[in-house]
């Protein structure tokens, strides 16, 4: 297949998108490189929401092209590869009789398709995707008694069990404890560079993705900034100014400490990557 | 008591058809119940009323319909209402729920319409109510084994796509499962299992009997299996214990099923307050 060996896992090319004739996205260019975490970051209302649902196919573009593995997004079938993590997933109806089990089932369906019905294997897919997450002793447990992390965990569960090339996160962290925060962080990292996914991580909160991601870019309408991590670090001041119009300083400071003990982790990514 | 049920045919095809809607009405009634569709199968019921009095006063002038169980025009109706819900749904997109009160009151206008224009037709319309422990045929009998049939086929080849819609509905689309083509066959499923179940429980109390089973099921259960397993014991009991009382007492069987209902979710309620 010509699909198999894309050269980008994902590419926007001069992508237009307005609703009812407010632009909320202009020329948009983009690419993914396979194995790299990217870092999407921009304030309310930037449009990355937007940029989300047209790189999934729900939304078309006015202008340009997006590819998917090197396929257009409008004929893209193989979905089983792409795993979406959605910011809604945490505010689902928590009332919803399932299980962990019987959720993270769910990222199989695509995958399985149908008139078919998940076989032994399948099955066990699942139980190794919620043990990947950590979530192994709650199997059985109902979804809606876990707390806002664990819920986070298990929806990763669900989008990784197709065992897909990419995985896009929006938001992943909204309501998530700061402790469990860092270690939804490094298990993301795990998975970007043992497991060689690429990943795409939607934020507002650029101070903790940026220990962890290869790549950052930088949303407002238009893309501000495009490229890896280091460069964005030494632009950082100006790339903030450019995006939110003055420097979002809340943020800056959370980030402040930490800034320094790992900034030799940087450079180790760096290697690896690159 | 319950030997009388098999002393007498038409008795027996009420039983069967019992157990049959007993299975059919919760187990639909899970997904109705999760997906938030409640109301619309209050909605469709309805309009099944208007198809059951336009079959009576068409049976009154020719024969064909004379001769033909207005449970199937009935039907008609409400499939094709549920598809006017789905295009007035998608035409106000930002107020959804009022596709619901316009084809209910529709439903009734046209139906009290049909109704007057044939002098009413009492007896009858009191047993397409509330439903009725006589009124099952041997033919009726069978066309309710039938589609039981179908329908039950459908839920459990369909049955992974209806849930994972009703869980995360832009999850299910975005890993390309065929939303729209899966939510129209959902509610024309719906009206058949409202046609099927009228004829036992009646029009207006059709839609308890594929909600309230749900609604003590959810309490009960700790997954998705295990609530269409509680939710289908409920439904049964009810229907089986409705029909029984119902015939010697006689009352309305419709009546009865929705009281045992209604019971049986206060215990749950009450029992499952405490944890």
């Amino acid at each position: 297949m010509q699909t198999n060996n894309p050269s980008h896992i994902l590419e926007m090319d001069n992508v237009h998108f307005s609703y009812a004739h407010q632009p909320v996205l202009e020329d948009i260019n983009m690419k993914v490189s396979p194995g790299s975490f990217l870092g999407l970051v921009g304030p309310n209302g930037s449009g990355k929401s937007t940029l989300m649902k047209l790189l999934l196919g729900l939304l078309t573009a006015d202008r340009g092209d997006v590819k998917l593995f090197g396929e257009p997004v409008k004929s893209f079938k193989q979905w089983s590869k792409v795993g979406f993590v959605s910011q809604k997933a945490n505010s689902f109806n928590s009332g919803f009789p399932a299980t962990v089990f019987e959720v993270v089932s769910m990222g199989m369906y695509g995958k399985v398709g149908l008139f078919r019905f998940l076989k032994k294997h399948h099955k066990q897919k699942v139980r190794e995707a919620i043990a990947q997450v950590g979530m192994e002793e709650y199997m059985y447990q109902n979804i809606g008694k876990l707390s806002g992390g664990q819920q986070q965990r298990v929806f990763i569960a669900r989008a990784l069990v197709s065992e897909p090339d990419l995985l896009i996160l929006d938001e992943p962290t909204v309501g998530v404890d700061a402790q469990s925060v860092t270690n939804f962080y490094e298990m993301l990292k795990e998975l970007n560079v043992h497991k060689g996914i690429t990943l795409i991580l939607v934020t507002h909160d650029i101070g903790a993705m940026s220990d962890y991601v290869t790549d950052v870019a930088c949303l407002n309408k238009c893309i501000h900034f495009h490229g890896n991590k280091e460069t964005f670090e030494a632009n950082r001041e100006e790339m903030m100014t450019a995006m939110y119009g003055h420097d979002v300083s809340v943020i800056e400071h959370n980030h402040a400490h930490d800034h320094h003990d790992h900034s030799h982790d940087h450079d180790d990514l760096a290697g690896t990557r690159s | 008591m319950i030997e009388v049920f098999f002393q007498y045919d038409f008795l027996r095809y009420s039983l069967f058809t019992g157990l049959l809607i007993g299975l059919l009405a919760p187990l639909i009634g899970v997904f109705i119940v999760v997906r938030r569709l409640s109301l619309m199968a209050d909605a469709l019921s309805h309009i099944t009323l208007t198809g059951i009095a336009f079959s009576l006063l068409l049976g009154r002038h020719i024969n064909f319909f004379a001769g033909m169980n207005p449970v199937y025009m009935g039907m008609i109706f409400a499939v094709s209402g549920s598809v006017m819900i789905e295009k007035l749904r998608h035409t106000y997109r930002f107020y959804k729920e009022l596709a619901i009160p316009i084809i209910l009151s529709a439903g009734i206008g046209i139906g009290v319409v049909f109704i007057s224009l044939a002098d009413g037709f009492t007896t009858d319309l009191f047993s397409y109510l509330f439903g009725s422990v006589v009124a099952i045929s041997r033919t009726d009998f069978i066309v309710v084994l039938l589609l039981t049939s179908v329908v039950a086929i459908l839920l459990f080849l369909f049955y992974k796509e209806l849930f994972f819609l009703s869980f995360d509905e832009e999850q299910a689309v975005i890993s390309g499962i065929p939303r729209r083509s899966l939510h129209l066959m959902f509610i024309v499923i719906v009206a058949v299992v409202i046609g099927l179940s009228m004829q036992i429980v009646g029009i207006l109390l059709v839609s308890a009997l594929m909600t309230l089973p749900v609604a003590a099921a959810m309490r009960l259960a700790g997954s998705f299996k295990q609530m269409f397993l509680y939710a289908v014991i409920i439904g049964e009991v009810s229907v089986l214990s409705g029909l029984f009382t119902a015939f010697h007492m006689d009352l309305a069987p419709g009546g009865m099923i929705v009281v045992i209902n209604v019971v049986i979710l206060l215990f749950v309620l009450a029992f499952t307050s405490k944890k």
